[in-house]
């Protein structure tokens, strides 16, 4: 019997299960677009049938890194910008856990942006939600790595020189293999993308426009949005990486402009880095935290390699 | 000079082989019942460069790389630049003769390639040899390896020129060329090296060393019957990782802690395990947290600079109590410093790097044993009490080959997680009436309150780095905060008095006249075995000393180093740094002692002799410190 019955055993879940009966309740402003993310995740992993004892949920630092604080599964509320690694390696050490990774845009794409890089291209077979709110929200309203031009904030009094980062474009280059942008103000949408996603066998990310109400008032609520998916002006093929990057970056450079474009953007059916390391013979079949419950288990020892040393 | 101990420098360019043929020929020496040590030195640089290796072997115990060299095989550097005597690194292609000569010990002897090395590049060799009796034998070396087989088997010319010239058997190399090498690459090794071997012999000898005699019954430390098997201070952290249960690994490369990381890495993937080799050194600590979160036993390490990287997520695994097992092995710094060179500067970044107090285990191996069992004492720790433990080495146990007695490694495996519990234990431990399991209960037995593993049933729980409740949410209330950090400190203390209560003390105390003594010498870490043999001389010069070579960094092992320096008049301090870092730790850790420790310090980038010691010890208690002719520095006690 697996030492994990919470994995093992399938049962119908009820939403209510991913709300925390009492405290904490959520902290966010009014009118944040956080609130949709947990709204939305909640919703999702009621709907693969996922049960709170069986998923990690790993966030960096920041107002979204709370996340974890209100959906009550296994959570680990790491340090600002290294939730992906630790969630990678989780889910390395248990391959049958739902890992999902989330954090802000700072987290993502600034201070952990090389952990981005590098998970995206490996494609480890999990979640990673950014809440792009472009805004460091925590620590109270200064520009961040996807705040647009210009923007104006206390460490930034005459305006950012710098073009935002291309968050999709990004992603896609460094090679993650399911890609959408969603919004907290259309929940049903981000909710059948978070199904999605959590389905995918790979790295599945979701830049996800989360409205910051108390330190980006000028913008930004994220609506009215357009579904590229729906929308006749649009026609691409999501698993065409040239077309799926063009139309990133007109995504990208509308939002800039105030035009808010989602949907799904790219995806592809590459093996996972679980199936692509299994198949070089560096990675067990069996989950390997498994094997610490096993007391049948023969474990290897290094008196077995001491001919080398004779 | 007397002929019971062999010390055989290699000396040529990065890229000449040096290092494999060394740990062949130093295996040959084991295998023919000699006890060895090596000492590495070696450039931060791919091709090029001096290089050497020293392989000290005798039928005695050996402990430490000896003082100077009695033998020299000069193979030039074939990948010099500039071989200009005015360019600004000098003449590089002789320095593999001519540096560090008046190191070779009177009566010496010295094999060079002449094939490369030209005669009139060291014009004065012949006087200096007529003044310290050395006994030059150049031969064409280069010239042998190309007529017979290519010019890189010119190593193998070496090691048969050596062979005739010492009176030693072939047979133990060729057997260990049989194993290693196959075909036409075996047949001409094989030939070069007989080849070799007989146009020395044909030749007139003026010298007297000899390979030292294996007499039964004359091995110290050894078990007659036992086979040995040669093994660096890297390979025994491997080991020691591998024997308890370790099946993660997540790194970056770094000299020299890469070495662990590539023994780890070439295993693990037969053992069923996970080796990651990753972006940067953040990454490498973070995923060994959550490989440990997960249920897994992980490790990662790094040397000064990627260690100073794992600072955050180090200080995350103290707050969360994720068990991890960091390595950190130290080079002389600051910032890039000397890649590839030892010192053990780093102490003070170890014990104290991330915000808050620190909350971790430190241990600082004397040599390959040690480091074995230290290495599969820090995971138990880890695991028990759930948190980061350390064992900083250095360059230079991470590379020194000793031989042990094989039967040192038939262990027991030890897979255990510690404090973890299981989904039936889950099931009758407290949880709040929301659900989540109390993973971070206040009142707990020695500090520890046992974890669940995620995907266990009703196990869940929150961790993070803010301060937090019981079951792991965010908190600041005071009450809280006293309690959590009361009982996070009060593991350390948990350790202390389980360290203390071991049949067997991680210190190794060294006194060759019995405990009473005037003088007492204390090291830390890999200078261990240099310290004891130092010792072992002073104590036959008649001087009344022993040694102690502390291991606990932390928790400090305040029992017994008081006890040693209660014990003394005087005490020297010997460590390779230069603000002499563990005595100010001791001095801290005892409130005192400042007016009886003196410093005996190195940090030119090579590790002690045990001569150096020796004479620093005597001219601080003769005279004012000074030890001319050495790179040491003495530094008095306090108020002296
Ligand atoms: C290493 C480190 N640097 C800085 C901080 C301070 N800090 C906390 S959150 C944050 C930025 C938050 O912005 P973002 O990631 O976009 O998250 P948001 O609050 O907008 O959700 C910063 C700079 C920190 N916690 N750690
Ligand atoms: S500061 Fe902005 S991002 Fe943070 S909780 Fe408030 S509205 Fe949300
Ligand atoms: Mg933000």
């Amino acid at each position: 019997m697996s030492a994990f019955s919470a994995i093992e055993t399938k049962r119908d879940v009820d939403q209510n299960e991913f709300t925390p009966d009492i405290e904490p309740q959520a902290t966010w402003c009014p009118g944040c677009g956080d609130f949709g993310v947990l709204k939305a995740l909640k919703g999702a992993m009621t709907e693969v049938g996922k049960n709170p004892d069986e998923v990690l949920l790993v966030t960096g630092i920041g107002c979204s890194g709370k996340l974890s604080s209100y959906f009550d599964s296994y959570g680990y509320h790491s340090i600002h910008g290294r939730s992906l690694p630790i969630a990678r390696a989780s889910k390395l050490a248990n391959p049958n856990l739902e890992v999902v990774a989330a954090g802000g845009d700072g987290d993502g794409y600034g201070i952990g942006g090389n952990h981005f890089m590098h998970t995206a291209r490996e494609n480890h077979d999990m979640v990673y939600i950014v809440f792009n709110n472009e805004i460091f929200g925590l620590t109270k309203g200064q520009t961040s790595p996807t705040s647009p031009k210009g923007h104006k904030s206390k460490t930034q009094p005459h305006g950012s020189a710098k073009d935002p980062v291309r968050p999709l474009s990004m992603s896609l280059s460094a090679g993650s293999s399911y890609i959408a942008r969603t919004a907290a103000v259309n929940p049903n949408q981000a909710k059948e993308i978070l199904v999605e996603a959590i389905e995918h066998d790979g790295f599945a990310h979701i830049d996800f426009l989360t409205q910051c109400p108390t330190w980006n008032k000028d913008a930004k609520q994220y609506v009215p949005y357009t579904d590229v998916q729906e929308d006749e002006e649009f026609s691409f093929e999501v698993t065409d990486r040239q077309e799926a990057g063009e139309m990133m970056y007109e995504a990208e450079s509308r939002l800039s402009e105030g035009e808010v474009l989602t949907g799904r953007f790219y995806q592809d059916d590459r093996p996972s880095y679980g199936q692509e390391k299994r198949h070089t013979g560096e990675m067990p079949e069996q989950p390997l935290a498994e094997r610490y419950f096993d007391d049948s288990y023969e474990w290897e020892r290094s008196a077995d390699l001491m001919h080398r040393h004779r | 000079m007397t002929n019971d101990e062999l010390l055989w420098r290699i000396a040529g360019g990065s890229g000449d082989g040096i290092d494999s043929t060394s740990q062949n020929f130093a295996k040959a020496l084991m295998r023919s019942g000699l006890n060895i040590f090596t000492h590495r030195h070696y450039p931060s640089r791919i091709r090029g460069g001096h290089t050497y290796v020293e392989v000290r072997a005798a039928s005695h115990e050996v402990k430490s790389r000896g003082d100077g060299y009695n033998f020299l095989l000069a193979l030039g550097d074939s990948f010099a630049r500039n071989p200009q005597e005015d360019a600004y690194y000098g003449n590089e292609e002789v320095k593999p003769l001519t540096e560090n000569l008046d190191d070779l010990r009177e009566g010496g002897v010295i094999v060079y390639d002449e094939g490369l090395l030209d005669e009139t590049d060291v014009a004065d060799l012949d006087e200096q040899a007529e003044e310290n009796g050395w006994h030059v034998y150049p031969l064409d070396l280069r010239g042998l390896a190309r007529e017979h087989g290519r010019e890189v088997m010119r190593n193998t010319a070496g090691v048969g020129a050596t062979a005739a010239l010492l009176g030693m058997e072939l047979d133990p190399v060729e057997e260990l060329m049989e194993e290693r090498m196959s075909g036409e690459v075996l047949e001409q090794n094989l030939e070069i090296l007989e080849i070799a071997k007989n146009e020395v012999e044909d030749r007139e000898f003026t010298h007297d060393l000899q390979i030292p005699a294996v007499e039964d019954g004359q091995k110290q430390g050894l078990a007659e019957d036992h086979e040995q098997v040669l093994v660096s201070g890297s390979t025994a952290i491997a080991y020691g990782a591998i024997d308890e249960g370790c099946r993660f690994i997540s790194g970056y490369p770094m000299t020299p802690w890469t070495d662990v990381f590539t023994i780890m890495s070439q295993n693990l993937p037969e053992f069923g395990g996970i080796a990651e080799q990753v972006e940067d050194e953040i990454a490498a600590a973070s995923l060994a947290i959550g490989a440990s979160h997960a249920g897994v036993k992980a490790m990662s390490g790094s040397s000064g600079g990627g260690f100073a990287l794992m600072s955050e997520p180090l200080g995350l695994a103290e707050m969360a109590e994720t068990p991890i097992v960091l390595v950190e092995a130290m080079r002389a710094g600051p910032s890039t410093g000397m890649p590839t060179k030892p010192e053990q500067g780093d102490l003070e970044h170890v014990l104290y790097t991330s915000q808050g107090d620190s909350n971790r285990v430190v241990f600082a191996p004397g040599n390959a044993q040690e480091a074995y069992e230290q290495t599969r004492r820090a995971f138990q720790l880890a695991y028990e009490y759930q948190l980061p433990a350390i064992v900083l080495y250095d360059q230079k146990l991470s590379g020194e080959l000793v031989n042990v007695d094989e039967a040192f490694f038939d262990r027991e495996p030890n897979p255990s997680l510690g404090s973890v519990l299981t989904e039936e234990e889950i099931a009758e431990a407290p949880h709040h009436h929301s659900g989540k399991f109390n993973r971070y209960q206040h009142d707990v037995e020695n500090g520890v309150s046992p974890r669940s593993v995620p995907g266990q049933e009703d196990g869940r729980f929150l961790v993070t780095g803010n301060e937090h409740t019981p079951q792991g949410h965010i908190s600041e209330d005071p009450d809280n905060r006293v309690n959590q950090m009361d009982r996070r400190m009060e593991k350390l203390e948990s350790i202390r008095a389980e360290l203390d209560a071991d049949d067997q003390s991680s210190q190794t105390l060294y006194a060759p006249d019995g405990a009473e003594c005037q003088y007492g010498i204390v090291t830390f870490g890999s200078q261990q075995g240099t310290v004891e043999e130092a010792t072992k001389r002073l104590s036959e010069n008649g001087h009344s000393v022993k040694a102690l070579g502390v291991s606990e960094l932390l928790p400090y092992p305040t029992k017994d180093v008081k006890a040693f320096l209660d014990s003394v008049e005087q005490c020297m301090v010997v460590e390779m740094n230069a603000s002499a870092q563990f005595r100010g730790l001791t001095q801290k850790e005892l409130g005192g002692y400042g007016d009886m420790m003196t410093s005996l310090l190195k940090y030119n980038g090579n590790p002690f002799e045990p001569e150096e010691i020796v004479d620093g010890f005597e001219s601080s208690i003769s005279g004012d410190g000074d030890a001319p002719g050495h790179s040491t520095t003495f530094v008095p006690a306090a108020g002296d």
